[in-house]
């Protein structure tokens, strides 16, 4: 990159793919290739079955108690915005309230919003506490108020590198019968997950930051909850059967899947979800709870920065600004480094306006960086202190 | 480390963005605008006072990257004491230049020379267009806050 060898720490936007991922997708298109679910000659009954065991491995990837939990979507913002219109819709009345959290990315802000437009809804925030980027959790029992629906609330931040006590805070939200959703988009592919011991209702990942391609993830709903809910889209697959006027509904998960899905890069999924249990999800928080760490500690080193995120238990990735540079420069000083950084707002707008800033840079490691790279990053970020003067 | 980026971060650049000209808001101004880079979060206000088709003076405040800054101070400082007609042919100059890295014959660019290199970075074009695109709704009267996107 630029005449360096390629450090690429933008893992929570995007994970790079391995080889598995990417032959599992040139093999379905050269062996398999045919629509699912409506072909009754064996090339479709291929696909349809391997389509279905991704659901399958989908379902104990997260420890899901049944396959039909689970909901092949585009990704986590396309698993919300389901949500939001499928549950949300028939079940939110005007006065009812969707409490978030002040580090929700846009995709867990925007569709409730929608909701709350179309219904009269209100939605409410667990507040962050400044820069150290904990969720304030004194006001947790407060704001679990008669009116709350559902608590929406992302595992890791992608903004801060916390992660957030997920036990208790489904916890709390059961005892008082409000339902949960967890946004996995930064946690699913760095640590095992495990619904029925989190408890949560509702869950969504996005496969591409996990090393399987992009435009696949999933919903993961209770069965009970999903049964009762109406579909969002209409089309092929997702009925039973269709009059001029009426139609009857596929059963779950079905009913959610209008039209031919993503079958190439489900089935890609697949191939995504062994490779990270064949490295080891336990191994990899392991990894980026020591890298993410070690960058923690070498940023504070070199002094003349902000950090933002908890120092402690923190996940594989950290939020700074040097003091008087723009993370806008300071990425592309680093990118000409070969130093791959995120710079900007990271879709948390509110919660950077809640910091007082208006970007941050971000650097975020996943199992294959190493503390050789961090310290590289460290070197070119001394060499963009020196080059304004800092 | 960095020599490659000695052209696009040159001296005048970091000393403009570091001691921006023009900033702050204007008194009496007539025409003002928003403009902002949703991607990055950019953001800034320019105000303008413009007399007889003339723009007589103009401030501008906000906050972001150091190209952005220094475009749009020395922008401000390009801007002073020329005709509505007068910049926009600059704008145009100065757009092409920014995005083409072309720049005609017989420009009126002057110092604003200096950002050529900006059309090698295609992730900075915006940085460096914030102000300008802030300051032609300003002229034009229009009220919606730009965006580069
Ligand atoms: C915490 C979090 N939630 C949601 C998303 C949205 O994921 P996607 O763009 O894959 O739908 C992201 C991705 O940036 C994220 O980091």
């Amino acid at each position: 990159m630029h005449g360096h060898p390629l450090i690429y720490l933008d893992n929570a936007a995007t994970s790079q793919k391995p080889q598995v991922v990417i032959d599992a997708l040139t093999q379905f298109y050269r062996c398999d290739n045919a629509n699912v679910h409506r072909g009754i000659h064996e090339l479709s009954n291929r696909a349809s079955a391997a389509f279905e065991k991704t659901r399958e491995r989908a379902a104990r990837f997260i420890n899901a108690s049944h396959s039909d939990e689970i909901i092949f979507t585009r990704g986590t913002t396309e698993s919300i915005n389901l949500l939001a219109n499928a549950w949300g819709n028939q079940t939110v009345k005007a006065g009812d309230v969707i409490l978030l959290t002040e580090m929700e990315h846009h995709s867990n802000i925007v569709p409730w919003q929608l909701l709350a437009r179309r219904t009269g809804a209100k939605l409410a925030f667990l507040p962050v506490n400044g820069d150290e980027g904990l969720l304030d959790l004194s006001r947790l029992e407060d704001s679990l108020t008669s009116n709350v629906r559902l608590l929406a609330f992302t595992h890791i931040s992608n903004a801060l590198g916390t992660i957030n006590p997920l036990v208790e805070l489904c916890e709390k939200a059961r005892k008082r019968g409000i339902l949960t959703f967890v946004d996995a988009a930064q946690s699913a592919g760095h640590r095992r997950l495990d619904v029925q011991e989190l408890g949560c209702d509702f869950l969504a990942l996005s496969g591409h930051k996990m090393c399987a391609p992009t435009g696949i993830g999933l919903l993961y709903g209770r069965l009970e909850l999903l049964d009762d809910m109406e579909p969002w889209q209409g089309g092929g697959d997702m009925i039973s059967s269709v009059d001029f006027h009426e139609s009857t509904w596929n059963k779950v998960p079905h009913k959610f899947e209008a039209g031919t899905p993503n079958i190439a890069d489900t089935i890609a999924l697949h191939a995504a979800m062994d490779y990270l249990d064949a490295v080891g999800r336990d191994r990899i928080a392991q990894h980026d709870s020591e890298i993410g760490a070690y960058a923690f500690e070498e940023l504070e080193r070199l002094g003349k920065v902000r950090l933002f995120g908890p120092r402690n238990q923190r996940a594989g990735l950290v939020s700074f600004l040097l003091h008087n540079i723009h993370a806008h420069d300071v990425v592309t000083f680093a990118d000409r480094q070969g130093v791959a950084l995120r710079g900007g707002h990271h879709c948390t707008q509110p919660l950077m306006k809640k910091l007082g800033v208006s970007s941050t840079s971000r650097a975020s490691f996943y199992f294959y960086n190493t503390t050789e790279e961090v310290d590289r990053l460290i070197e070119v970020l001394r060499g963009i202190q020196k080059f304004f003067g800092e | 480390m960095f020599e490659e980026l000695n052209d696009l971060y040159q001296q005048v650049i970091m000393d403009h963005s570091k001691k921006p000209h023009n900033f702050g808001t204007l008194a009496g101004a007539n025409c003002c605008a928003r403009g902002q880079n949703p991607l990055c979060g950019d953001q800034m206000q320019i105000f303008l006072k413009t007399e007889d088709n003339i723009v007589r003076d103009l401030r501008w405040e906000g906050d972001g990257c150091a190209i952005f800054k220094a475009s749009s101070s020395m922008m401000t400082d390009s801007l002073k004491g020329k005709t509505r007609g007068e910049i926009t042919q600059l704008f145009d100059e100065f757009h092409a230049m920014i995005t083409t890295g072309e720049i005609a014959p017989n420009n009126h660019l002057g110092k604003l020379e200096v950002l050529s290199g900006v059309n090698r970075f295609p992730a900075r074009v915006k940085c460096a267009l914030l102000g300008w695109r802030a300051a032609m709704s300003a002229l034009e009267g229009d009220h919606q806050p730009v965006s580069t996107e």
